[in-house]
């Protein structure tokens, strides 16, 4: 196996609302910024992977527009997931294990402005069984916080604490779309959007996105930067039957929890891709994390673009590795209801 | 019969969304809304792309310059249509055309009216027919299609994208 480099990553500033932006508009930022990191033009890649979904545009094979925002000619070695652009990124690793690549570029980008979020996601969901009861994301969401409190794991102190501490944790990053930070009061008493779960628990809408361009161990010399390697990264999904599924845990995460070998090293702080704040303590509880830093950025809950926040965990892990004494980080990015599908990351610092 | 057991329900899936054109075709739509088809211009490779979409996917860089392109052009790809499609007002048969405005890199879809089916070619020289001036808004659809200039033909090559 080669061993594989993050080499850049942006992200533009999350908004609530992009207005008359569009995708490509959205995009070529902060694909401009990783080329400006590298010093990398489109000649210098060899493959470029992007993630997003075209429910959120409400258009049909809309990611194909998205692709005026980067330098197609020559022809280039492309391809797409309907997913977070985290799976772009594993798509990418393949790519280059198999030797077809050096480098790559992966972007996600999504604009949740436009249409009901909620009901968006719903179809994502199975077609046959699932999303023509129209269940949406947050009720989806609600139903598996409110099993974790019946089941005694969860409180609502857990959550207002996670709440509380990624509002905090927002100021690390600039680009951040900053929530307003209830008091305990105002939090308990806030209505129920799907009980047990407020305003407050959800991820607010925005719109957004996110590059990053990854290398082998001889692309990465070339540019002479820290090196953030990826040490290590899985995925896994469970079933998309709800009825088959015990939602008070997560076969998903506890099983690439191993495969990781979480255990093996020292773990200085996670980034989760948690869109609710249950999910925080949740993850906290299958990884055994213990009191390890989670979500340092401030996560999802202080802005989640669609399609490109699971990047993002991956992305501000890379970030705080290079501008901090940690050495090890653990990224997650998730897809579906209720946790259903999940990637675990190891970043590591390696010193010359 | 009546009493049929229904082992199925229909679910409607629809969804509605608030679009935008995005802030470079939002600056054209705008123009054509006042009658005027800008461009925009690469600032590497030159290209002129009309409708602009905000970037040259050639070289992957924003186009911000603009220029106001003329309403006449030529015929670089046609296609009659005989068949009716659902909910078109349009009564077939009907020309489709890709029109390259002069000046401009691409060419986009419109109608060709006033001439006979059978003269329609590549090549051949077109003018935009506006609506009635109070009918306008940010459409192309302010056109109501392309005529023949009697002008001349141009050559077919010069449809090929510039270096």
């Amino acid at each position: 196996m080669k061993d594989i480099y993050i080499l850049a990553y942006a992200q533009n500033p999350i908004v609530a609302d992009a207005k008359a932006a569009n995708e490509v508009e959205l995009i070529m930022p902060v694909v401009h910024q990783v080329f400006k990191q590298t010093g990398f033009t489109q000649n210098d890649i060899g493959f470029t992977c992007s993630g997003s979904c075209d429910y959120l545009q409400g258009a049909a094979f809309a990611f194909v527009e998205g692709l005026s925002a980067i330098q197609t000619n020559p022809p280039i070695k492309e391809s797409h997931v309907e997913m977070d652009a985290a799976w772009a990124l594993y798509e990418s690793i393949l790519k280059i294990q198999m030797g077809d690549a050096e480098t790559a570029l992966i972007y996600g980008f999504g604009k949740s402005s436009p249409g009901d979020l909620p009901f968006v996601s719903t179809l994502q969901t199975d077609p046959y069984y699932m999303s023509p009861l129209w269940p949406d994301k947050t009720s989806l969401a609600a139903l598996q916080a409110q099993l974790l409190m019946n089941n005694g794991l969860l409180t609502k102190k857990d959550m207002y604490e996670a709440l509380t501490q990624s509002i905090s944790n927002a100021k690390n990053n600039p680009n951040a779309l900053v929530t307003a930070m209830p008091s305990e009061d105002d939090y308990l008493s806030a209505d129920y959007l799907s009980s047990p779960l407020s305003t407050y628990d959800c991820a607010p809408i925005s719109d957004g996105a996110s590059a990053m361009i990854i290398g082998t161990e001889e692309a990465a010399a070339k540019l002479g930067l820290q090196k953030i390697k990826i040490s290590s990264v899985h995925h896994s999904i469970e079933t998309s039957n709800f009825g088959a599924r015990d939602l008070s845990t997560s076969e998903s995460i506890i099983g690439l929890g191993k495969k990781i070998n979480l255990k093996s090293f020292n773990l200085d702080f996670a980034e989760l891709h948690t869109q609710f704040s249950y999910e925080i303590p949740f993850i906290r509880g299958l990884l055994d994390l213990g009191n390890i830093d989670i979500n340092l950025s401030g996560g999802p809950l202080a802005g989640n673009v669609m399609m490109a926040a699971g990047l993002d965990s991956i992305g501000k892990s890379f970030e705080l590795l290079k501008n901090s004494d940690f050495h090890n980080g653990l990224a997650h990015a998730s897809s579906g209801p209720c946790l259903q599908q999940n990637m675990l990351v190891h970043l590591e610092k390696i010193n010359d | 019969m009546s009493e049929e057991k229904k082992d199925f329900f229909v679910s409607d899936i629809s969804l509605s969304y608030q679009y935008t054109a995005g802030n470079a075709t939002t600056r054209f739509l705008n123009k054509v809304a006042e009658g005027k088809l800008v461009a925009q211009k690469c600032p590497k490779c030159s290209a002129v792309y009309v409708p602009p979409r905000g970037s040259c996917p050639r070289c992957g860089v924003a186009t911000e310059e603009e220029l106001e392109l003329p309403d006449t052009g030529a015929v670089e790809s046609f296609t009659i249509v005989h068949i009716p499609i659902p909910g078109n007002p349009i009564v077939p048969p009907y020309v489709s055309a890709m029109i390259r405005l002069d000046g401009a890199d691409i060419s986009f879809l419109h109608l060709i009216q006033e001439i006979d089916l059978a003269d329609i070619r590549i090549g051949m020289r077109v003018q935009a027919v506006w609506k009635d001036k109070s009918d306008w808004g940010t459409t192309l659809e302010n056109i109501k299609w392309f005529k023949p200039t009697g002008e001349d033909d141009v050559d077919p090559s010069v449809f090929k994208f510039k270096e």
